[in-house]
């Protein structure tokens, strides 16, 4: 909310408030786009007024007051608007049912929001901008600021996302059983993209954008406590905890890409990693085994490595096995020839990566060639490495990664010339 | 993924756009307004400039010690960059569709330009680790 005006646990408690309140007003008024409307502007009213006055008795009644009254003053402007307009002020749409549903707990209205707000009509961008605010609580100028646009474009996207949700006429309630399973998986794909948008930040406004792999955690903590047997969600939060772990040994001083190699694992967050793991360890257990899970599982063998050398490839290079009978994605498969390389050397990696190649699906796809350069540095033929790193470095849209792949073919070159020169 | 659209235009593109018809130019200057403004409803505006004449265009370069060292205006037959838009958009399709928008502004007569717009993918930060 406003920088510097709410403490951080009234920040939160705002921000786990916005989509139960939110709820409410809906279920009240029955009009998704404006009770959004309402209910941000009550969040920032209570911004604004919380750190001045005091936190209310009752938080989220607080809230629903507030956001109900800007509501009312919508709908009365909008039915003088009407009126105006034609005779037939009175729309039924606009008079708030007397009784709402009351049986529904306020933890299925954030569930229900998250599956409107990640609804497959949308784009991901809409997908990924709804949900932060509507389900978030962050405010538009903070989305805009995390995705580097100006606040008016934020705006547009949201206002569009929500007109999307109107004319798909998705009901304001939680998907049947038979649609569920698959809701649910956009539901996690939109809260993993959040947290790579946050994780994959810029080397500008770094701590904007970490934050955005805070709230994907957080929401995704959400989503967890609601659906606690869902082995899927544990894995999605998981695998965020487990890499979020290693954020600060990631990157260098000047934003520069340092490897899982050679990053100082003293930086890692132990206690996420922790935590990450009994989650895991407490999925596992529970039998059907999803892509999350699996991909955690990976990320908990090499944060359990005290050194990069102590890392269990066989282990891994099993998980990738299962992952590529379960997905038949060539990203997949290209980790898996990572994985192979280190358990049976680098020519077997190799061998993997022709049949990519024939695969088709990665041309022009610089990890293809990033990963065929470093397999070819380990089997010791640099020329070649050499030469797909600088493929690679031209094909990427990452700027640190460009950076690092440069001077990957740099540092092969050099002790080229070295080696050349020592040559008697 | 943002990209950014490059407007190229010879020196002499800019001198004859002063000799257009008044409501030819009038056309082409509400057009990019239209243009810019659907942009910012359709939630893809991140940024667009338009940039003065290159009659006042000079190429700097440090000189011995540090200070600039300034060459004179750019001969007639260059290309120079007349304006940018920054978008983001949700694939490179989005942005070409953009470009051949803007490349299509009208010109004397009314009839499309087809200018060339350049696009290019502006970087972003590191990868991310897991696919």
């Amino acid at each position: 909310m406003t920088p510097g005006s709410l403490d951080t646990p009234s920040e939160y408690l705002l921000r786990e408030l916005a989509p139960q309140v939110l709820g409410a007003v809906i279920r009240r008024f029955r009009d998704f786009a404006a009770a959004e409307d309402a209910v941000q502007e009550a969040l920032i009213a209570a911004a604004i007024q919380w750190p001045r006055e005091g936190l209310p008795g009752n938080p989220r009644a607080w809230l629903i007051q507030v956001a109900s009254r800007r509501m009312t003053d919508h709908l009365r402007s909008e039915m003088a608007r009407r009126r105006r307009e034609t005779a037939a002020a009175m729309q039924p749409d606009y008079v708030a049912p007397a009784a709402a549903l009351e049986n529904d707990t306020d933890g299925d209205d954030t569930l229900i929001l998250l599956f409107m707000c990640c609804h497959s009509a949308l784009t991901p961008s809409s997908a990924i901008a709804l949900t932060l605010r509507a389900v978030g609580g962050l405010t538009t100028a903070e989305i805009a600021n995390a995705f580097l646009v100006p606040e008016a474009t934020m705006a547009q996207r949201i206002s569009r996302a929500k007109h999307s949700i109107k004319t798909s006429g998705v009901p304001f309630r939680l998907p049947t059983e038979q649609e569920r399973a698959q809701r649910l998986r956009a539901v996690l794909h939109v809260l993993y993209l959040i947290f790579n948008e946050g994780y994959t930040s810029s080397v500008g406004p770094q701590l904007q954008r970490c934050e955005l792999s805070g709230e994907a955690i957080r929401l995704a903590r959400a989503v967890h406590s609601l659906l606690p047997d869902d082995s899927e969600v544990a894995g999605l939060l998981s695998l965020m905890l487990l890499t979020d772990a290693r954020r600060l040994a990631r990157t260098g001083p000047d934003g520069e890409l340092i490897p899982l190699t050679k990053q100082d694992r003293s930086l890692w967050d132990r206690e996420q990693i922790s935590e990450g793991i009994a989650l895991l360890t407490a999925t596992l257990s529970k039998g059907s085994i999803g892509a999350y899970q699996l991909q955690a599982a990976i990320n908990a063998f090499h944060d359990e490595a005290a050194r990069a050398a102590d890392t269990d490839w066989p282990q891994i290079l099993a998980l990738y096995d299962l992952l590529k009978r379960m997905s038949d994605n060539p990203m997949v498969t290209l980790n898996h020839a990572i994985a192979v390389a280190m358990v049976h050397g680098p020519s077997a990696g190799l061998e993997l990566l022709n049949a990519l190649d024939a695969d088709g699906r990665l041309n022009g796809n610089h990890r293809l060639d990033a990963v065929r350069a470093h397999l070819l540095e380990m089997a010791g033929d640099h020329p070649a490495a050499i030469a797909h790193y600088s493929t690679a470095a031209g094909r990427t849209t990452s700027l640190p990664e460009r950076n690092y792949l440069v001077t990957q073919a740099a540092r092969l070159r050099e002790s080229a010339n070295s080696n050349t020169a020592s040559e008697p | 993924m943002k990209y950014i659209l490059m407007m190229n235009c010879p020196k002499a593109g800019y001198d004859t756009f002063g000799a257009w018809p008044k409501e030819d130019i009038q056309a082409h200057i509400a057009f990019m307004c239209g243009l810019n403004k659907a942009l910012r409803e359709s939630g893809e505006f991140v940024s667009a400039e338009g940039l003065a004449s290159p009659q006042q265009a000079l190429v700097v370069r440090a000189g011995k010690d540090g200070a600039p060292i300034t060459d004179g205006v750019f001969p007639e037959a260059k290309e120079f960059l007349a304006g940018y838009w920054i978008v983001d958009v949700e694939s490179p399709e989005g942005a070409y569709s953009i470009a051949a928008r803007a490349s299509a502004a009208p010109g004397p007569g009314g009839a499309p330009m087809n200018m060339p717009i350049e696009v290019r993918q502006v970087m972003s930060g590191p990868p991310d680790e897991f696919q």
